[in-house]
């Protein structure tokens, strides 16, 4: 029973990374790429540790196998979203097909400076607070 | 077991051949950015099925090793990125 159940995880993650390297192939700019890739191969890496610490069935093997899968779930986000930014700020271009850009006519890429386009000018002059260090 | 060992090594060798198609074409270095950081995810997932398959359980260490140099490594392009190094692409 329990071979069944690493068998199928472990063909389930191999499947998965193919799955995210057919995305990074196939689609057409940085960010839907970087869709493909975040989840898909952390899934992937999931699904092989789960496999592993089954295989092994020891205490020590296992808590290293979580280890890597709670590394995994906390570093893909973080470096999907600086890898984005990195690309939006150097002006990777987006797909033709792409529907809404809502960064592009707030953000001015020379000044590198980010409007809500909600300003006033009494909203944007700072009011020194009691609160503030002196 | 080994032959599901050796299907889901052979399928990860196609998916590392795929991703190293993007990494040579990559119109821009993000790009490129992005293939790496999917081929250190790949590599854990084979350093894990051959510590399956060689029943040798130090395996994982290395697969530690590689997921936290994947990521220190997708940081440090982004910072160099931001910063603006020189580029050519």
């Amino acid at each position: 029973m329990i071979e069944f159940i690493k068998g199928t995880f472990v063909i389930a993650g191999a499947l998965l990374m193919l799955l995210a390297s057919l995305g990074i192939l196939r689609l057409p700019d940085l960010l839907t790429r970087m869709h493909a890739t975040t989840k898909a191969a952390a899934l992937g890496v999931i699904l092989i540790m789960l496999a592993v610490a089954m295989h092994f069935a020891e205490v020590g093997v296992a808590a290293r196998a979580f280890a890597i899968i709670v590394f995994i779930l906390m570093t893909a986000p973080v470096a999907a979203h600086i890898i984005g930014r990195a690309g939006y700020f150097v002006g990777s271009k987006l797909w033709s097909g792409t529907v809404k850009d809502e960064l592009r006519p707030n953000y001015d890429p020379l000044t590198h400076e980010l409007k809500s386009g909600h300003e006033t000018k009494a909203n944007a002059r700072r009011e020194p607070k009691e609160s503030d260090p002196s | 077991m080994d032959i599901v060992i050796l299907i889901s090594q052979v399928i990860m060798s196609l998916a590392l051949i795929l991703c190293f198609v993007r990494v040579v074409r990559g119109p821009s270095l993000p790009d490129r950015v992005v293939a790496l950081e999917l081929f250190a995810s790949i590599v854990v997932g084979l350093v894990g099925v051959y510590a399956i398959k060689s029943d040798v359980s130090s395996f994982i260490d290395a697969a530690i090793v590689i997921a936290l140099m994947g990521f220190l490594a997708a940081i440090g392009f982004a910072r160099f990125l931001e910063r603006g190094g020189p580029r050519d692409d």
